[in-house]
Parts: C-alpha cells; structure tokens; sequence
C-alpha cells in the first residue's frame, strides 16, 4: 500500500484547493528552473529511468516516445499535444486532475515541452468536460499572470503558450490521430501509421502526445528523482497510478495507488467491496470497458499492473476498474457496452463499421435467448475478423470486451440460447430458422 | 532500389512505392476497393491486408511503404481468412439487389466477392437503409450499396476541386452526401461513376439501358473540345449508350469531362437523316440525286471567287483534307476556312499554333500565366493537370483578368494589353519571373487572338520568349489553346484562306459571295442575304436552318477519322455506329459531289484518300508557307475571356437533353456571397 509522502496526487479528493497558492504549498512549480537547466538529455533519460509507461490505456513506454521527437528543429516546429479526451466508460481518473490538480498538468507541460522542442502545447479536453475546462482555464491564466508561462516560462528562459481546444464529445477523438485530425479541425478519423505523429502529427509537424495523468506526474519524478518512482511497484509497471473503481462497490472512488496493488485489495480496502459481499462478485472490467473482463476466480489473485493483466489475458488500460455483482446479467452488460461501441465507431474502416453494430445486434438477441448456439462460436469469429484488422486500437477496443465475455461465461449463454435452427418446431423467430426446411416440413 | 520478397519471390522496387505496388510486381494479386493509384491513400476498405514478418497484425498494403527487406505474404490462410471477413462485412449491409443493379457486370464487388469470398451469409440482422442522395442529372444514387470507400469524396476534393461530396456521421450511420443535396458544380463529376467500386453511384442518363456485356465497344477520340481525350464508345446496335474514358497518361489519365461522356444522347437527336432541298422558301425532303443536282447545278453558274466554304468544329481531318481537294481541284476555289471568326495565326511554323508545353509537361511548370482564356470550360482536361501542379508545387497561376472559379488560386492582374507590353518591355513585375523561372508557360487563348493587336501580342511575346531563351528543344513556354477539335488539323493541312488574312470574313460580312459551303460549320456570325448556302453536318441547328441545301452527314462516333489535338497529337477516331438514315459519311458526299459536279470522283476509295492526307501532312513540315507577318501597331484593350456556355458549346451538346438538364442546373445555382 501506498504511503501518503509517497503520492503524487495530494489534492485529489481537493481537501487543499486546486488554486496556484495551495498547489505551490503542495510543492508544484518548485525548482522548475533548475529541472529545465538540467537539460534536455537529462530529462528524458531521468524519465526512462523511472519506467514510466503511458497512463492513457497503451503503457508504451513515455521516456521512448520523447526520444523519438527529432532532436533539432527542422523547417516545421515541434508541438506538445495532451490527450485529456478521457471518455473510456468507467475512467473518471483525468478529470480530477483537471478539476483539483490542475498545476501539475500545466508544470508537466512547460517541462514535457522543454523535452520535446515544443513552444505550442494543446490540449484537448473533452467536450463533456466543459467544467473541468474551464477550471483548467483560470489555472492556466494564473500561471500566465505569474509569469510560469509566456515568454519566459517560470524563469526557464523557454518561451510556451498552452491552448485548451474543446472536443464534440465523440469517444474516437481520444485515439491520437484522430484527435490530431480533430484539432485540425477535419472530422474525427483516425490516420494511417505509419507515419507516426512524433515524426508527422499535427498540422504535418513533428508531435507528442501524452495523456494527462502521464504529464503530470512528470514533475514529482523529476524532482524526486526517477530512481523513486521506480522503487515503487514491480520493473517496467514502476510508479503509482489512479484507480478509477465503480460499479456494484459499496463507495465508488478514485484512488492513488502504487503499481501491483491486488485487485482485491483496490475493492475491499478503497472502495468498500462488492454490493452483497465479496462472494457475491461476479466479474471485473480491470482497465476501462474496452478491456476483456475477468471472472471471480482471477479477481482473488490478480495484481493491478500492465503485465500481470497481459498475463491473464486481459489489460490494464486506464485502470477504470468496473465491478459486476451476480445481480447483474453480464450478458446484457456486455450487449450495452457493445452499443456503446457500435455507436462510437468512427466509420472510416470496413470490419470496425459494419462489424460492431452485428457484434450490438446478436448480443441483444443472446442477452434475450434469442440467438442460436452456433451462433455463439460466430460471434466469437466475427470478433477475431475484426481485431487487428482496422487502422485504429477500436477494433480491439470493441472485439475484447466480447472476446472476454464468450471466453468466461460460454456455458452461460449457451444455457440461455439453446436454440437450435433445426428444430422444425419453433417457428416464432422465422428469420432464425432455415425457411427451405420448413417448407419442406408443410409440404 | 529496394529490395523485398513477397511470397518468397524477391523483387525490386523503388523507393516510394508502397507493399502494395510491390505485391503487383512480384504477380500476387492484392484485392481492393478503396485504393485508387490517381487518388490519395485512404486504407480504409482493409481489403487488401497482407502478412509481413514480424508485424503481430496483418497490415493495409495500400498505406504502407515499402522498405528494405520487407518479407511479405499474401497467399497465407490468414491472409486469406482476413480478406473473407473483410468481404463479409462489406456484404453484410449490402443489398443483394444485383439483378437490378446497373453496376452488374462491371462491379468491383461482384467480382472480388466471388474470388474472395464467402458464399453464404451468416449476417441474419436486418440491412441497414440509407436515403437517397441527390447528386445532380448526371449521378444516380443508391447510397444503400455504398461500401464507404470515399473514392468519390477524395476524387472530389482532390482531382475536381469541388470539396462539394463528403461523409457525415459515423460508424454505421456514416453517409456520403453533398451536403445540402445539390449537383456537383464541377464539369468532371460524372467521373465519379466510373470510380464508385459498387452500384452506389451509376449514370442517371444510362440508368437501365443496357448490360456491359451486351454492348459493343469502340476505343476512340473525344471531339467536344481540343485535348482528344481518349475514350470507349459503347453501342447497343446502332445507338451509342454510353462513354467512358480510356487510359492515356499523356492526355486524360483517366478522366473525362461530363461534356464528353454525356453529350452523346445529343447523337439521337436533331439528326438529319435525310437530303433536304429548298423550295419556295420551304425545305423540302428529297434524294441525294436531286439534291446534288441542285447543288451542282448552282456552282456550274457561279464564278469561282464567288464561292466560300468554311470548315466546322468538329469536322475530321479526312472531311477537311476533302474539302480543301474539292475547292482547289473541282471548283478552282481560294476561298475555304477554318477559322469561323478572325483569328491571327501565323503558320509559319507549326508550334505557333500549338500547346507547346504539352498537357502532360504543364504538371512540371513552374510559372502558369493565362492570357484571355478559361481553362476550367475551353480544356476542362488540362484544367485538372493544372490543378495537380498547383496541390504538388504551389505553383504560381497568374491570370489576366478575373475568369471565375477555375478550382485553384491565381492571381489577377490588369486585363489590358498594356500589361502584355509591360512585361515585354521588362517594365512588368512579372517579366522577372519569366525569366527567373526554368519552365514558365504562356497561354493564349482564343480571346487574345481575335483581338486588334493580336499580331503584335503574338508576335512580339513570341519573341520576348525566344530573347529569354523560353523557346528551345527543351522547353517551349508558348501555348495556343485552341477550343475546338478540329482547330488544330486544319491548321496543320493549311485550310486558312489567302494567308491567314480576315478579306474572307470582310467578305462574309459585306455579303460578297453568292454560294457557302458549310461542312458541319454552324458558329459563323452573318447576316444572310442573297447567299446559297449549302449545309453539310449531322445536326439541324442553326447552319442547317439558314442552308438551302441539307446535305446529312455523320458524327464523331459514325466515321473513322484523324484528329489532331491541341498538342499536335495526331489520333484516329473509330466508327462505333452508323450515320442514320440517307446519311453518309462527310468524304463520302464531298467525293460524290464532285463526281455531280466534273463527272470524276476525286477518290477512289477512303485509303486513297488517307493516303493522300498522310503524304500531305508529311511533305508539308510547315517549314515553308509563304505566310508573312502583317505590319502591325500596340493598341490598348481590354483583353475579355469570351464566356463559353459549357454545356451548349457545339451541335451534339445542344442537342444532348442531359446537357440541357445540367445547363439549366447550373444556372439556377443561387450564387453565393464569393461569386464575385
């Protein structure tokens, strides 16, 4: 368990106030200056050094991803992008460090920047989050009036304007490309890698991007250096990371906790267990919807970190971690999580717009005993034909959640869905049911 | 280079090309719908996936770039179960309604479903519905069967320059659509057909007239404007139903104008099928015989110098070859033109009237100014090869004056000719430019030639550009945009009465001569008095109705015939169907004529004739016409780009219902706030 001298995120149940007085009395924006004298070279090795992997869903590794900016300034400028388009159903993990630690974000830019070449950062939040925007906003005005950005960004002789750019509120927009096509101003599609945007991102131009909770625990690392953030967890899942718990818990919560900790642990001690007790646990989306879930059995042992998740087929994604008691049909839980889907898919590539809305459709009809017990095996087939086979992760991000359910609950649909296109008898669903056969059948 | 194996068969590329391209060169045929080698990449019908070592995915072979010892598959049972899924999710919303589809036949689905597919459904949901879209009279829609390959929406925006199609929503409910449900306002739309891999776009006017595989197919020249686009005619017995482009790089790539493919319903209509005679001030109905005995009759009483003949806008060289034997040999005439208003053109030597620069070679110029011409309606072709070297180059277009909306920017400069003068005179800023740049191109329109001063624009920029050394084996940076077909080949067999000079149209206008031969001339401006006029063409239009006598000719499509295009190209054009009717074939009547006339066919047969047209074009290498330059003066004017009326520009378009049908549209286009 995570000690508290040990938290990045002190302000985020906002017990301090998320203003620039108390955020300096947290420690923000110390030492800035002096972390940037250090260099570039220092920065992003000091970042590899720690193991920080990417908060936003993937883990790539952020201390790469930087190096791979070009190390001079060609023709075309650098540009810094944040993603704070958290829309993944059961993360809520962004908008608090939006809402409470705002400082951390804008401290992390200035020296994410710093590392990259950049003197533009964006940011792009969510439209929903108009709130948490406008919160941010008065933040990053503060630190304009104080001098932390502008021309000389907080002594560091840097020149950086952040902007805040407001999206319309579509789940795909948070896929990289597609959010730089966004800014650009086009319709929210996804590009084809490569190239990939570090060398040709926004606007043609050389671009990083990183998810807010990546930047912001930048700052804390530097100053503590990354040998500390590597002590924590277990090598390549080092750090602390939120977790986001909801569902069937008795006191939902965002919670920071060191890399590893038991996924039990995260549900018993933080967010109060499982409605109805522990026995009455039914499965657990660890990582945001888009990842496989897991049944009971894995839940007791499993340890919250990228590679333990891989490890049980699963991921550890945004770490939006969805509790599903017995009271709920998982069958139907998985039917709207496959509509969300269906209906977030941006369209551009064949097997993600036509297949997630056939994905929607039969877990309906599975969800209601409609479907037939081959169809099952189908589903699970038509899932494979679409992962791996779009432009973007959402194919994956669509196909796992099913994968996940047929893998673990197989038995239980099947149980729901006996029905069998042969037999002549149930004529109620006729497009179900082989009409050559039937007819024979009157004849 | 690049060296890669695909399916253990090692290749070499070069740099640049894609998995793809690469794939075709080693012989594995890569599936695909979306891939388009004239358009932007798209990748996204993920049709054409294939294995490469190491990649955990299979990857878009379109999208990706080739590399240095890429190791490739495409024949793997992945691959293969990719390509099945991928297909079954394009079929899984397409309406199985290819019995009644006019893609049928010619669909890209069809096909690749039935080697890459699956031959049963599993998908039992219900399909999914998509309205209608409007899309003009050229394009019918059928969105239901759209697959969302966005051909058309990058065909659009990038090669038209109209970004007047695009997709909204999204996932399933994505469609495409104009937006606000109006015709492309662009003369290349109906290119879109041919680029729809499915039935989702198809030909409004061709909508349920024939199978492909019913119709006969000529390969042949376009005649509606000066670049001969390369086409296919397809005929349903004599009808001709359709024309679709043929591939040639150097002229068309592969597209055509709308005006080229659908003014051929223009071909059923208006026709002259049968000798017409005018009696008591009424045309009457009659056979060839009398006819040609009026005919004849009329010219064995007229005095030699008395007599004109003026040559169409889309006559063919072998009519124009005839026609120039029929005055010189059988009535002993000077007086047969080609041009139909006063032009100045120096034929001393052939590239004076040529587009020098080549319609290919425009893609590589670096300095693009347009002197009274339109490029957008007089060669929408060359119009669009401009556009390409704007998005690559960022060219510099200069116009002068303000022509409209030609899909790209230029800059506007003062429309008088003092401009030209200025910059002859080095006083111009953009004389510097001429001479900084390594392939400038000049073009002079029409509306340049026909003015006061045209020998002194013409002659005094000839030489600014040879004094530059812009003219050269290399590079010529002098250009005549000629508008119509015929234009060029009857300056090449020298059809320009006494030296090029105007005495025919001074004549014309003081109503001098007593008889007028028109082959298939129609656009003279004069006011009829006592002449005989004598028609010869395919169309009742207005030559036919001030003639006295009809003589009914064929069109483009009912006549083999040479072409001489705006770049010098020479390009035959074949017979795809028959004239209707008494109709004969323009040669055919010039022959029969003279036989009327001196008892003596001036052929034997059509080779003799071609023959005799070949051996001329070679002796005469233009090198030695006794054209002299006139004495000419500056004069300050307005230099005005004559407004063309696209849609209506010759007889076959004007008689095109579909050309009227977009005519009509296009002018009740409310204009918006940016149309000057």
């Amino acid at each position: 368990m995570l000690e508290d001298k040990d938290r990045i995120f002190q302000n985020l149940y906002n017990d301090f106030g998320a203003d620039l007085t108390s955020a300096k009395q947290r420690g923000d924006w110390k030492d800035t200056k002096e972390i940037c004298g250090k260099g570039r070279e220092w920065i992003i090795n000091e970042i590899k050094a720690s193991e920080l992997r990417g908060r936003g869903g993937a883990g790539f590794p952020t201390g790469l991803k930087w190096s791979f900016a070009p190390k001079e300034v060609g023709s075309r400028p650098h540009y810094l992008v944040i993603n704070a388009d958290e829309s993944e159903p059961g993360t809520c993990k962004d908008r608090d460090i939006l809402r409470f630690e705002p400082h951390k974000l804008i401290e992390g830019c200035l020296i994410a920047s710093y590392a990259v070449n950049a003197h533009k950062c964006y940011i792009y939040i969510r439209g929903e989050y108009f709130n948490e925007g406008q919160k941010l906003q008065t933040a990053i005005d503060e630190a304009y009036k104080d001098g932390l950005l502008g021309k000389n960004s907080a002594g560091t002789d840097w020149e950086l304007d952040i902007y805040i750019h407001y999206g319309a509120g579509a789940y795909i927009c948070g896929e990289e490309t597609a959010l730089l096509e966004s800014i650009e101003g086009k319709k929210g599609q996804p590009r084809l890698k490569p190239p990939f945007p570090a060398l040709i991102g926004l606007y043609g131009c050389p671009t990083i991007i990183n998810n807010v909770e990546t930047i912001s625990v930048v700052p804390t690392i530097l100053r503590r250096g990354g040998k500390w953030f590597s002590s924590l967890g277990r090598p390549k899942n080092t750090g602390s990371k939120i977790y986001c718990i909801s569902g069937n818990v008795n006191n939902p919560c965002n919670v920071e906790e060191e890399m590893g900790i038991p996924l039990k642990e995260l549900i018993e001690k933080h967010a109060g267990g499982v409605i109805g007790g522990w026995e009455n646990l039914k499965a657990v989306i660890p990582g945001g919807s888009s990842m496989p879930l897991l049944p009971k059995e894995t839940c007791e042992t499993i340890k919250m970190d990228f590679d333990a998740c891989v490890e049980n087929k699963t991921g550890l994604g945004t770490a939006g971690i969805v509790v599903i008691n017995k009271d709920q049909d998982i069958i139907k839980c998985m039917a709207r999580i496959a509509r969300f889907y269906k209906h977030e898919s941006c369209g551009q590539c064949t097997p993600c717009r036509e297949g997630s809305g056939w994905m929607w459709r039969m877990l309906e009809r599975m969800a209601k005993g409609e479907a037939t017990r081959d169809e099952v095996d189908m589903l699970l087939d038509v899932t494979k034909q679409i992962e791996g086979h779009t432009i973007c992760a959402f194919g994956e991000g669509s196909s796992w959640p099913v994968q996940g359910l047929i893998r673990n609950f197989k038995d239980e649909i099947i149980e729901r869905n006996k029905f069998d296109p042969i037999v002549k008898k149930q004529k109620d669903i006729p497009y179900l049911v082989d009409q050559h056969l039937l007819e024979k059948e009157n004849a | 280079m690049l060296k890669l194996k695909v399916n253990d068969i090692d290749v070499e590329v070069e740099e640049g090309t894609t998995v793809l391209q690469a794939c075709e060169q080693a012989g594995a045929e890569i599936p695909r719908f979306c891939y388009h080698e004239k358009l932007s990449i798209a990748g996204n019908c993920r049709m054409c996936l294939v294995e490469m070592e190491k990649s955990p995915k299979p990857i878009a072979s379109c999208a990706m770039p080739a590399a240095e010892g890429m190791v490739l598959k495409t024949n793997t049972e992945k691959v293969k179960k990719a390509r099945k899924g991928v297909m079954e999710f394009l079929l899984a919303n397409h309406p199985l309604d290819c019995p009644v589809c006019d893609q049928g036949g010619e669909c890209d689905l069809q096909d690749q479903s039935m080697y890459y597919g699956i031959d049963k459904s599993r998908f039992k949901e219900n399909k999914r519905y998509v309205p209608e879209k409007y899309m003009g009279p050229l394009i019918k829609t059928q969105m239901t069967r759209c697959i969302h390959c966005t051909r058309c929406i990058r065909f659009a925006t990038e090669v038209a320059g109209v970004p007047e199609l695009g997709a909204i929503g999204r996932g399933e409910n994505m469609q495409i659509t104009t937006y606000l449900e109006k015709a492309m306002e662009s003369e290349l739309s109906a290119n879109v057909i041919d680029l729809c891999p499915v039935g989702a776009l198809t030909s409004k006017p061709y909508v349920f007239e024939a199978r492909p595989w019913e119709l006969k197919k000529t390969e042949t020249i376009d005649v509606m404007d000066a670049v001969g686009s390369n086409i296919r005619v397809d005929t349903y017995g004599w009808e001709v139903k359709r024309v679709l482009p043929r591939i040639n790089e150097e002229i068309n790539e592969e597209w055509i104008s709308d005006k080229t493919r659908y003014a051929c319903d223009g071909l059923k209509n208006q026709r002259l099928d049968t000798p017409y005679v005018k009696i008591n001030s009424k045309l009457k109905p009659s056979s060839w015989d009398e006819a040609f005995k009026v005919v004849s009759e009329r010219i064995s009483i007229t005095k030699s110098e008395k007599i004109a003949g003026f040559i169409g806008d889309m006559t063919n060289m072998e009519t124009t070859y005839a026609a120039k034997d029929f005055f010189e040999k059988t009535i002993k005439s000077e007086n047969l033109e080609s041009r139909y208003e006063k032009l100045y053109i120096n034929t001393n030597v052939r590239s004076n009237y040529l587009f020098n620069s080549s319609i290919e070679g425009i893609e590589k110029s670096d300095l693009i100014i347009l002197i009274g011409t339109n490029p957008r309606f007089e060669a929408t072709i060359l119009n669009s090869r401009i556009r390409k070297n704007y998005l690559k180059n960022k060219t510099e277009i200069i116009s002068l004056g303000d022509v409209g909306d030609l899909t790209y920017p230029y800059q506007v400069i003062s429309n008088y000719t003092d401009t030209i003068k200025d910059i002859i005179d080095n006083k111009h800023e953009i004389s510097e430019k001429i001479k900084k740049k390594k392939y400038p191109s000049i073009i002079f329109g029409q509306s340049v030639l026909k003015l006061k001063s045209a020998p002194y624009i013409f002659e005094e920029f000839k030489k600014y550009l040879l004094e530059n050394n812009k003219i050269s084996d290399d590079w010529n940076a002098l250009n005549i945009l000629s508008k119509n077909s015929s234009t060029v080949g009857s300056y090449d067999l020298n059809v320009l009465s006494k030296n090029s000079s105007y005495e025919i149209f001074n004549k014309l206008e003081n109503n001098n001569f007593e008889i007028l031969i028109l082959f298939g001339q129609d656009n003279l401006n004069f006011e009829k008095k006592n002449e005989f006029i004598i028609y010869i063409g395919s169309h009742g239009d207005k030559g036919a109705s001030i003639a006295d006598v009809i003589l009914p000719g064929a069109t483009y499509t009912e006549q083999d015939g040479y072409f001489t295009n705006l770049e010098g190209k020479l390009q035959k054009a074949y017979k795809a169907s028959y004239p209707p009717g008494e109709a004969k074939e323009d040669w055919q009547i010039i022959n029969e004529l003279s036989s009327f006339i001196k008892r003596k066919n001036l052929y034997k047969d059509k080779n003799q004739l071609i023959d005799s047209l070949i051996n001329y074009l070679n002796l005469n290498n233009k090198n030695e016409t006794d054209f002299e330059v006139p004495e000419y003066n500056f004069k300050s004017e307005k230099i005005i780009t004559e407004e063309i009326d696209y849609y209506h520009s010759n007889v076959i378009a004007r008689a095109s219902k579909t050309m009227s049908e977009c005519k009509n549209i296009r002018m009740s286009l409310p204009k918006t706030g940016t149309d000057n």
